[in-house]
């Protein structure tokens, strides 16, 4: 599995600067993530012995926090928030659109496999709601117009 | 020619309104042009609806443009934009718009004003002055600067910051930490977002004070994941600190030693909870602790932890700067100095507005918020987050003060206001309010993993007509049993929105009033 020896170098590489102490388990995980988009299933073995903990205990820190996956992604992920002040702006239907267009519910990939659509908790942007978030770039004060646009651009450009 | 400044904020929320398009766009045009611009890129002055916000620094102070969009920039630049020209999008001096002329900024006084990662703007107004000053006193002295300020805990627990930092003082221990709780998670806040992107040394400068006046020399910001910009920006900051002494082995030469890490969180809302928090520092799950013991006793990794919120640490330096007498000086009754009010959701000028406690939610949603966005009456006002109750008209007079919203069954939490118009349908959003705590329930006491998921049946049977008065009488029974019987707010305070949506909207759930 070409994963199982660069997910050994992303944890060797992560202790050899962090070290293995109290604490390391979540900064670990976010290094691992931001290297495959995901945490492969065969790191929660290597990072067990890495950090001397229980498989189950990794296990369950990974399963716990909604921020980590063990599934890869489409190419972008599209968040929408739907916190109490984006739906006072119109984001029930803004995800409405989204998964109308994309062929696919909440936290699923879309019909062609490339987007990942995943409703969000307060993305902080909340004086200018209705806001999404894709890949990196936020984007507030949303219109249904706009999200199509997003959404249309993505799937031509993947 | 000498270069003129010209302001375009890289706050989050400007960033997703377009400021980068329109800072490039600037800059290209201006070069096209022969112009010489020296572009600043600042916080935000927290006006969002002006987003993107444009100032240029004339002879007569900083002059404000916006909304501006990367086609307005031709036409901005015809107007003389670079000597605060007139333009359909001026808005003359940045310090007269009545929105921020009204306010009292005094966490929020250098936002939007000074480059961010900038040291000497930081100096120039008023930074480390703070620190300073806590360098010539004795831990005592600074704590009971704290506790004589009347500070209370700003991530919604309004704890007095003082007395937690005496106990964690008087502990006696070999290790003892800070941390900083900067997982603003609330739906309808962002005050904590914008002191990272905006002013990230002021939290640092608190952070600092916090560890020599209880004697710790170890610090922890665990931020949000949802705020990459944040955290980007606040491990600049640590770095430029490092570099420049204020932080590391030697506080400003001290011989006194502190160390700041960034801890990034995963996404889950219950590690705003400060015992879940520390927690996931740890490493593990966010599962909440039973109290006690106090995280000022036994915290993080079992030594005495201040955990503070964002705004809480950064009020710090101003009152070691000012005097505990000037900030207690401002608010009402036990409510003293004052509170980032953030406008939010269906309002037409929605922000950020720094008040001290008592103003009322008239004045904030009439005279700065301006109404709705969409034009409709407003329907009902959720003040404090996902877990603050819904304040109906009846009770928009009422001084936004911790003791006075107690009184009615409200909380102020964090200063989040979120504005809904007449289409809402509050049973839908009470129906939210328990989903939400059941996808982010620990699931370490009953009464919040079992009563979340109840609670939304019994929300379901009422609202589709089924047993409705007996559902209605269960619902009442469950939300009491989450009040009195959660370990933590997460299930303890779900039933504040529950139960005011219940008692001021009762149409809404097909009860005849």
């Amino acid at each position: 599995m070409p994963e199982h020896n660069s997910c050994q170098s992303v944890i060797q590489k992560f202790i050899d600067v962090n070290g293995a102490e109290n604490g390391a388990l979540l900064p670990l995980l976010h290094a691992i993530q931001d290297t495959f988009d995901y945490i492969p299933k065969s790191a929660v073995t290597l990072i067990s012995k890495a950090l001397s903990l229980s498989e189950a205990e990794v296990h369950g820190v990974i399963t716990y926090y909604h921020y980590f996956r063990y599934e890869a992604p489409g190419r972008h992920i599209v968040q929408i928030c739907r916190a109490e002040s984006c739906q006072a702006c119109g984001s029930d239907e803004l995800l409405a659109v989204a998964q109308d267009i994309l062929g696919c519910s909440s936290h699923q990939k879309s019909r062609s496999g490339l987007i990942t659509l995943e409703p969000v908790d307060c993305l902080g942007l909340c004086a200018s709601s209705p806001a999404i978030q894709v890949d990196n770039k936020l984007h507030a004060r949303v219109s249904i117009e706009t999200l199509k646009g997003v959404l249309v651009d993505l799937e031509a450009s993947a | 020619m000498k270069a003129v400044k010209i302001f375009v904020p890289r706050d989050s929320a400007s960033l997703a309104l377009g400021a980068d398009e329109v800072a490039k766009c600037l800059l290209e045009k201006g070069r096209l042009r022969g112009l010489s611009i020296e572009l600043i890129r600042n916080g935000s002055r927290g006006m969002f609806w002006l987003e993107p916000l444009v100032e240029v620094q004339t002879s007569k102070g900083r002059v404000a443009y916006g909304p501006v969009q990367v086609n307005d920039i031709d036409s901005l630049l015809d107007a003389g934009l670079l000597e605060g020209g007139e333009h359909k999008l001026g808005l003359g001096l940045t310090e007269q718009i009545p929105y921020l002329a009204k306010q009292e900024r005094l966490t929020f006084a250098r936002m939007g004003i000074i480059d961010p990662l900038s040291l000497s703007d930081y100096e120039a107004h008023s930074g480390w002055k703070g620190l300073r000053r806590a360098l010539t006193l004795d831990g005592d002295s600074i704590v009971q600067e704290v506790v004589d300020s009347g500070l209370r805990g700003r991530g919604g627990a309004a704890f007095p910051a003082g007395i937690k930092w005496r106990t964690v003082k008087g502990a006696q221990a070999e290790q003892k930490y800070i941390v900083c709780n900067a997982d603003e998670g609330d739906s309808g806040t962002f005050s904590d977002r914008m002191t990272m992107e905006g002013d990230p040394f002021m939290l640092i400068e608190g952070m600092i004070i916090a560890g020599i006046a209880v004697g710790a020399e170890k610090g922890y910001v665990y931020i949000r994941s949802e705020y990459p910009h944040a955290i980007e920006v606040m491990r600049e900051a640590i770095q430029i600190c490092l570099s420049q002494g204020f932080l590391g082995s030697s506080v400003c030469g001290s011989g006194k030693a502190f160390h700041l890490e960034i801890r990034k969180a995963a996404g889950a809302y219950v590690c705003g909870e400060e015992t879940a928090l520390l927690e996931s520092i740890e490493g593990r799950r966010g599962i909440v602790r039973a109290k006690p013991p106090l995280p000022a006793l036994e915290g993080l990794f079992g030594k005495p932890t201040v955990v503070n919120n964002v705004i809480t640490l950064a009020s710090v330096p101003l009152i070691l700067n000012q005097g505990a007498a000037f900030y207690r000086d401002y608010g009402v009754g036990r409510s003293q100095g004052t509170l980032p009010f953030q406008l939010a959701g269906n309002v037409k000028h929605g922000g950020l507005v720094e008040k001290a406690f008592g103003i009322t939610l008239n004045e904030l949603l009439h005279d700065f918020g301006a109404g709705t966005r969409s034009g409709r009456p407003i329907k009902a006002v959720q003040v404090g987050g996902p877990l603050g109750a819904y304040v109906p008209q009846s009770q928009w007079n009422v001084p936004l003060d911790y003791e006075s919203y107690t009184a009615i069954g409200a909380v102020l939490g964090h200063g989040g206001i979120v504005i809904h118009d007449e289409t809402t349908n509050m049973a839908k959003l009470a129906r939210y309010a328990m989903e939400f705590c059941a996808l982010e329930s620990c699931g370490k006491c009953t009464p919040c993993r079992i009563g979340s998921t109840r609670g939304v049946e019994a929300i379901d049977r009422i609202t589709s007509n089924k047993d409705k008065q007996q559902q209605v009488y269960l619902l009442r029974d469950l939300c009491n049993t989450m009040k009195d019987a959660s370990l933590c707010a997460m299930g303890g305070m779900t039933p504040y929105p529950v139960l005011s949506a219940l008692n001021h909207y009762p149409e809404d759930f097909g009860i005849d009033v």
